[in-house]
């Protein structure tokens, strides 16, 4: 097959093998539970994949990809808590049908901007167009002015701390630190319980290979090669006529429109929504999925929210001291070592010797192109 | 809103919110002069710069106990030197630092930043095995305590004076190390046009090294700095990085004056909104309008015209 196609041979397997671990795999031999767990850790994978495009291809890392996530997520929640908030279920606050921590606030009414949260496709509307609006007012004021590199990785890790700033301190409209709880049901369907939750994954899992697609679209177009040749040579694309900024921002709105739909997802499998998930450290945390699993490879970057966040979660269960250095230890080996992460450490290091061990075996066949000589 | 105070009443409030201001103003340019050295002048984000700030606060906290302990008739100055030990531990820190991690990257400056930021877990961590996670205070010399009545009104602390004329020295002592010593000619030679300056014979690799290490020990001395006025934890280094990267950012990076005069800008306009809006509302108006301008004017308040 020509590398032109949408895919090639090699990169169909790939998509396989992780729909074959995601869809058969995980949902036999985990239980209830974990399966949920780690359709939360799926949920931080569309962010990571955004960053594969975004850092990976574009050249631009953006530590504000959690404020996308918790846009998108608080989003989700607004609805849900509106529906959980009917006037029985809240008839014992001083305000009815309001959501608690308004109440608890002293709020006698919904303000104007929670009115449209009531309409399901609004709110769905909403998940992808709220990021992206916000990506895009970004994105313009800061690629047509030619930042970019460290620059706009500072201006955009300061708006994932204003944005935890605002939230917690306007608990009376966000509900503040603890975020937005007890969400029960979507239209009338009950999430919480443990047939919903398999449910979810499975939509989970399926929007994560749309969005793949997706980006694999983008990858192979020719958008995508563009994005590679800026990323190496900004100036020559633009000598060459191309409006680079237009690219910049097109390609950082998908990625918050990416992180939206996983923060969407993440409050339907989880049941609430917080500024944990939003600030400065779940935001650079995200960067380090998309390396660990190559910055390069979208499907390493699924793999990488995956393995990071397994180990996080058995780590911190039983050596809490422990994954802060493990953490710390793997964002400097990632960066010094393995800068193409898992995907690199596979196709430079354990693919050429499986294609070997594989011609050993079978030495009729003819030997595929890739394998290097020994 | 004024309408119930009187026009001293008035004055008063202002006077003191200004000199809230200050010593606020003192803390950005203790915070800032150190990233203004390794970020402006190499272009190396150091994300574990308040790790490094954190260490020398932790030093001073040693060294008080020190004194307390075996010198207790020197209590009064072992501030004095508990400085000088930050400044050197954790310049001694920051040349380890450049030397196994930060040199290797000087091509790669995003992945710098993934990498410190490794480092401050790694430091974060290292610090609350060592001290425990609760905050740690030192205690105050004596002639530190109480505070200055200027008018019947008016009324300063001690330990506020304290931190700006020490803001006030350092600063001057980062201007003379740049503009007057030997350094200081080979950092800016370096940072414009590094070929020709190894070329004349300049050891820039070394100097890199030093840059970082002075950067990291400056850091420090403001962690000493800081224990007069709170005490420390394993995670306030983490408070302090977007506000000392948006100081330096604004001022223009590679300019000293330009950052302290965003310092200053961004500490007064912070301390007068929070005497009107809330403190969580103050400082989101602040970093918003920063954030605001720096996307009008990329290049900061002050920019040196360089050669790329």
């Amino acid at each position: 097959m020509q590398s032109s196609a949408f895919m090639t041979r090699k990169e169909l397997i790939g998509f396989l093998i992780l729909a074959a671990l995601i869809f058969i795999v995980f949902p036999v031999a985990l239980d209830n539970f974990r399966l949920n767990l780690f359709g939360k850790y799926l949920t931080y994978a569309f962010v990571a994949v955004g960053l594969a495009l975004c850092w990976g291809a574009g050249g631009i890392l953006s530590l504000g990809q959690g404020v996308f996530f918790g846009l998108g997520g608080y989003c989700m929640a607004m609805f849900l808590k509106l529906e959980a908030s009917t006037p029985e279920n809240t008839a014992i606050q001083s305000t009815p049908g309001i959501p608690d921590f308004m109440d608890w606030n002293q709020l006698k009414e919904l303000p104007w901007w929670w009115e449209p949260f009531y309409s399901l496709p609004i709110a769905l509307a909403a998940v992808v167009a709220v990021p992206v609006i916000f990506a895009f007012i970004i994105g313009v004021a800061m690629f047509t002015r030619r930042v970019g590199g460290v620059y706009f990785a500072i201006i955009t890790q300061a708006f994932a701390a204003i944005m935890t700033i605002l939230i917690i301190g306007q608990q009376g409209y966000t509900g503040g630190v603890n975020g937005i709880t007890d969400l029960r049901t979507l239209m009338g369907w009950d999430i919480r319980t443990d047939e919903a939750k398999t449910i979810l994954y499975f939509v989970n899992g399926a929007l994560l290979f749309v969005v793949l697609l997706v980006a694999q679209y983008v990858r192979k177009s020719k958008l995508g090669r563009l994005l590679i040749a800026m990323r190496d040579q900004e100036d020559r694309v633009r000598f060459s006529g191309y409006n680079v900024a237009n690219f910049k921002i097109f390609i950082f709105c998908l990625g918050a429109a990416f992180a939206g739909i996983g923060g969407a997802m993440f409050t339907l499998q989880v049941g609430f929504m917080s500024p944990t998930l939003v600030g400065i450290v779940p935001s650079i945390e995200m960067v380090i999925f998309c390396a660990v699993g190559g910055r390069l490879s979208i499907l390493g970057a699924v793999y990488g929210a995956l393995l990071v966040n397994w180990a996080k979660t058995s780590l911190s269960e039983s050596f809490p001291e422990l994954w802060l250095l493990g953490l710390g230890a793997l964002f400097i080996a990632v960066v010094m070592f393995f800068p193409n992460g898992l995907a690199g450490v596979w196709s430079e290091k354990i693919e050429p010797r499986l294609l070997a061990l594989f011609n050993q075996k079978k030495p009729s066949r003819p030997t595929p192109d890739g394998a290097p000589a020994e | 809103m004024f309408a119930d105070y009187s026009m001293s009443e008035l004055g008063a409030i202002f006077a003191m919110q200004g000199f809230a201001g200050l010593i606020l103003f003192s803390v950005f340019v203790l915070m800032a002069l150190g990233l203004a050295i390794i970020f402006g002048q190499m272009g190396v984000i150091n994300m574990a710069h308040g790790e490094f700030m954190i260490l020398g606060a932790y030093v001073t906290y040693l060294t008080s106990n020190l004194f307390a302990d075996h010198l207790p008739f020197l209590f009064g100055t072992y501030f004095f030197v508990a400085m000088i030990f930050a400044f050197l531990i954790s310049g001694a820190l920051g040349l380890l630092v450049e030397w196994s991690l930060i040199r290797h990257l000087y091509k790669r400056p995003l992945d710098t930043l993934l990498a410190t930021w490794g480092l401050s877990l790694i430091l974060q961590q290292t610090y609350r095995s060592i001290f425990g996670a609760r905050e740690v205070g030192v205690s105050i010399p004596d002639w530190m305590m109480g505070s200055l009545p200027l008018t019947d009104l008016i009324e300063v602390p001690i330990n506020g004076i304290f931190v700006m004329v020490l803001a006030v020295s350092i600063s001057l002592a980062v201007y003379v190390m740049m503009f007057r010593s030997r350094w200081g000619k080979q950092v800016r030679a370096i940072n414009q046009n590094r070929v020709m300056a190894g070329a004349v014979g300049i050891n820039t690799e070394w100097t890199d090294r030093l840059t970082f290490g002075i950067g990291c020990g400056v850091a420090g001395v403001a962690g000493s700095a800081f224990t007069m006025i709170g005490s420390t934890g394993p995670t306030a280094g983490q408070l302090y990085i977007v506000d000392t990267f948006l100081v330096v950012v604004f001022g223009g990076a590679g300019s000293l004056l330009g950052t302290i005069a965003s310092a200053f800008s961004i500490s007064q306009a912070q301390s007068i909104m929070e005497f009107f809006l809330s403190g969580s509302m103050a400082k989101v108006l602040t970093l918003l309008v920063v954030v605001g301008i720096l996307m009008i004017r990329p290049q900061g308040l002050f920019s040196l015209k360089l050669r790329k």
